[in-house]
């Protein structure tokens, strides 16, 4: 069914379609109207769910990890600072190969109080061992809910599901939500392996020494490979049912059958800015090859190989900063690159902190830096106020 | 004189709590009340050491191990869990140190109180963090001796209050119990286990190697503690119905003070102000009795 949906609410609705059954949340602004619309889905009884209102974001993911260890689809979501106070649970939960599904809207860590856009605070989770999927556009967010479960339950680890503050997740867009009856098909219940059980009782998450503990994280780590791996089939399962397809990492010419000198990366809603952007330079002459990054975890590293290998310029956008270092994506890019003894020039710019506005312009500029002879240094700021 | 318990037992040999923990005598009394359906959350504390490293437990119930802070928090959702798989019949149980609640849990306890969770909590209280090595806490009494109150400078200020706290959230039962009174240990196990809502129980539980007393001493002392109304057995309905279990005989606090290598640098003066705080708490509980 198409309707108009706002950002928060297509998270609200497609936890919905995914029959979740326990949801713990925090208030924290943007992420309220998805709470808000899950507390109203399961207080009118549309969403047979149990909504557990904590009262901290730590107890939040607490209360999901209780859920889940019981074997209950489970759901939870936060932002920021909330997502900082959870951060031990983050670990506990991805160690404890819990599939919970969290929305994570990114909004910018204190101080000074900012409540609008910034990645920082997610990309600051990255080895808490939770999978993580950046959202470009509302239909978008709906469709990697539902993927998010699927790839979770397959391998059993967390995965977090990230919108931009406000440009998403207060965003109204038109976006088919799909039926019941058909996410029911690509999401079946989910079967845990081992669930707290007084008929069969077990220890869960006790003292692992030295002869265990190393066995446990390099079975983390498979199981992040086997994301990796997994990622495509369903993803194609996805597509065969919805018709449309999400790949880690999205490859968009600007001329079919061409190469042009640079690509340009970017994630979350900058990819949608960029995409008008580098159409409009395509037409002026100026052709600039479009990747759309997906995951921060797994990272999607022979793809990122094959895709920008072949380049012999790319430029990065970074909206988050690593102190002492540059963009992190930028990062996590070069690192993968610098296994190719061939490898493209990367351009790492850091851009829209803070939900500084990223503009066509800011992307003309940056295309134009990348395509000057500009040292590529180890950060270009974009849109900096001199 | 023989005691009347449930003869079920749910705690192995084979544990690793040191000799006379009374937090291992409380486990093994609180199980034989609770019966089979048991699903236990044990937050960081002793009982994370006690109950065995992977592969191994030492208790016949499941476990889930989790966060210092988290006891109130992940009972609840594992509660939501059972109660949207038509399970209402599991009791879900806490089970969490002195620090883990007095401290840094006090907040998801809080939370889950003020919610009403159907879950019973249960504090064993030794009175300082123990398992890390006899950190003080806000258990930990006046005057007491710990590594982070050290005797030039012992704890200045008064335990407090949990079941105050507790009381003043208006759940629906709240007690203390001690491992020297395991008929009414039991017997209020079982009470909590009958009652839908939110339930706290604040078990006395010796430590003989925090507390610098020989391991056999351990039941003895709790017993003193309660005689000498330092540890009174106490029940609170709703808030507000107090009921006193058993009445103490009302001995001196010196004896018990003066049994234990953590109070040994006490002053005489010392134990006459401790002495009338003691008294002054058992008028208080005595009219709040009168009261019900």
């Amino acid at each position: 069914m198409r309707r108009v949906v706002e950002g928060s609410h297509a998270v609200s609705h497609a936890v919905d379609l995914a029959r979740v059954r326990v949801i713990s949340a925090y208030p924290i602004t943007p992420q309220t109207h998805i709470v808000e619309r899950l507390a109203e889905l399961v207080a009118d009884g549309v969403l047979d769910a149990r909504f557990i209102r904590v009262e901290s974001e730590h107890s939040a993911m607490a209360a999901v990890i209780g859920a889940a260890s019981a074997g209950v689809r489970s759901f939870t979501a936060s932002s920021s600072h909330g997502l900082a106070l959870m951060h031990e649970m983050l670990h506990w939960a991805a160690g404890a190969r819990l599939p919970i599904v969290m929305a994570e809207v990114n909004r910018a860590m204190g101080p000074g109080w900012n409540i609008w856009a910034d990645q920082t605070d997610s990309l600051s989770q990255r080895d808490t061992g939770w999978l993580q999927f950046y959202c470009e556009d509302v239909q978008d967010v709906i469709d990697t809910i539902l993927i998010a479960y699927r790839v979770a339950e397959r391998v059993s680890l967390p995965v977090m599901v990230v919108l931009d503050a406000f440009f998403l997740s207060h965003t109204y867009e038109p976006a088919d939500l799909p039926e019941h009856a058909d996410v029911d098909e690509f999401l079946p219940p989910w079967e845990p392996v081992e669930v707290l059980d007084p008929a069969e009782p077990r220890a869960f998450n006790q003292l692992a020494s030295p002869e265990f503990y190393m066995e446990f994280r390099h079975k983390m780590q498979q199981a992040m490979d086997e994301a990796l791996a997994a990622y495509p089939e369903i993803d194609r399962a996805f597509a065969a049912r919805f018709g449309r397809t999400h790949p880690l990492v999205e490859h968009i010419p600007a001329e079919d059958g061409a190469r042009a000198p640079l690509a340009l990366v970017t994630t979350g809603t900058i990819t949608s800015t960029a995409r008008a952007a580098l159409a409009e330079l395509r037409d002026r002459g100026t052709p600039v090859d479009l990747v759309k990054l997906r995951a921060l975890r797994p990272f999607p590293q022979d793809e990122i190989r094959r895709v920008l290998g072949p380049y012999g310029r790319v430029a990065v956008i970074d909206r988050n900063l690593s102190f002492g270092y540059g963009g992190i994506f930028a990062q996590e890019i070069r690192a993968a690159l610098s296994s190719l003894a061939d490898r493209p020039v990367v351009y790492p710019f850091v851009a829209g902190l803070g939900g500084r506005d990223v503009t066509p312009d800011t992307v003309r500029a940056v295309v134009d830096r990348a395509l000057d002879d500009e040292p590529p240094g180890d950060i270009l700021w974009a849109g900096l106020k001199e | 004189m023989p005691i009347d318990l449930p003869p079920s037992e749910r705690m192995t040999s084979g544990h690793l709590a040191c000799p006379g923990c009374g937090a291992a005598i409380a486990m093994r009394f609180v199980l034989k009340g609770l019966g089979d359906r048991v699903v236990m959350v044990i937050p960081a504390c002793c009982w994370s050491i006690i109950a065995g490293p992977f592969p191994y437990t030492a208790l016949k119930v499941p476990v889930l191990h989790t966060a210092f802070e988290t006891g109130g928090a992940v009972a609840s959702g594992i509660r939501a869990a059972l109660d949207v798989k038509g399970d209402h019949e599991t009791q879900v149980v806490t089970w969490a140190g002195d620090g883990g609640t007095f401290d840094i849990g006090l907040q998801s306890l809080s939370g889950a109180a003020e919610r009403g969770e159907d879950i019973l909590y249960v504090c064993y209280d030794n009175e300082a963090y123990m398992n890390t090595g006899v950190q003080g806490s806000g258990a930990t009494p006046e005057g007491a001796w710990t590594t982070t109150t050290p005797t030039g400078s012992p704890k200045a200020t008064r335990k407090k209050d949990i079941m105050q706290i507790m009381a003043a959230h208006a759940i629906p039962y709240a007690a203390t119990a001690s491992i020297a009174y395991p008929e009414d240990l039991v017997r209020k196990v079982q009470k909590a286990a009958s009652i839908r809502g939110t339930k706290f129980l604040h078990i006395f539980a010796t430590c003989p190697t925090g507390w610098k007393v020989p391991s056999e001493v351990s039941v003895g002392l709790a017993r003193l503690a309660v005689q000498t109304r330092i540890f009174p057995l106490y029940e609170v309905e709703d808030g507000e119905r107090y009921t006193i279990n058993v009445e103490p005989k009302g001995y001196l606090v010196d004896a018990y003070f003066k049994a234990q290598g953590r109070f040994k640098h006490l002053t005489a003066e010392d134990l006459e102000r401790i002495q009338e705080r003691v008294d002054h708490g058992w008028s208080r509980l005595e009219a709040l009795a009168r009261i019900a």
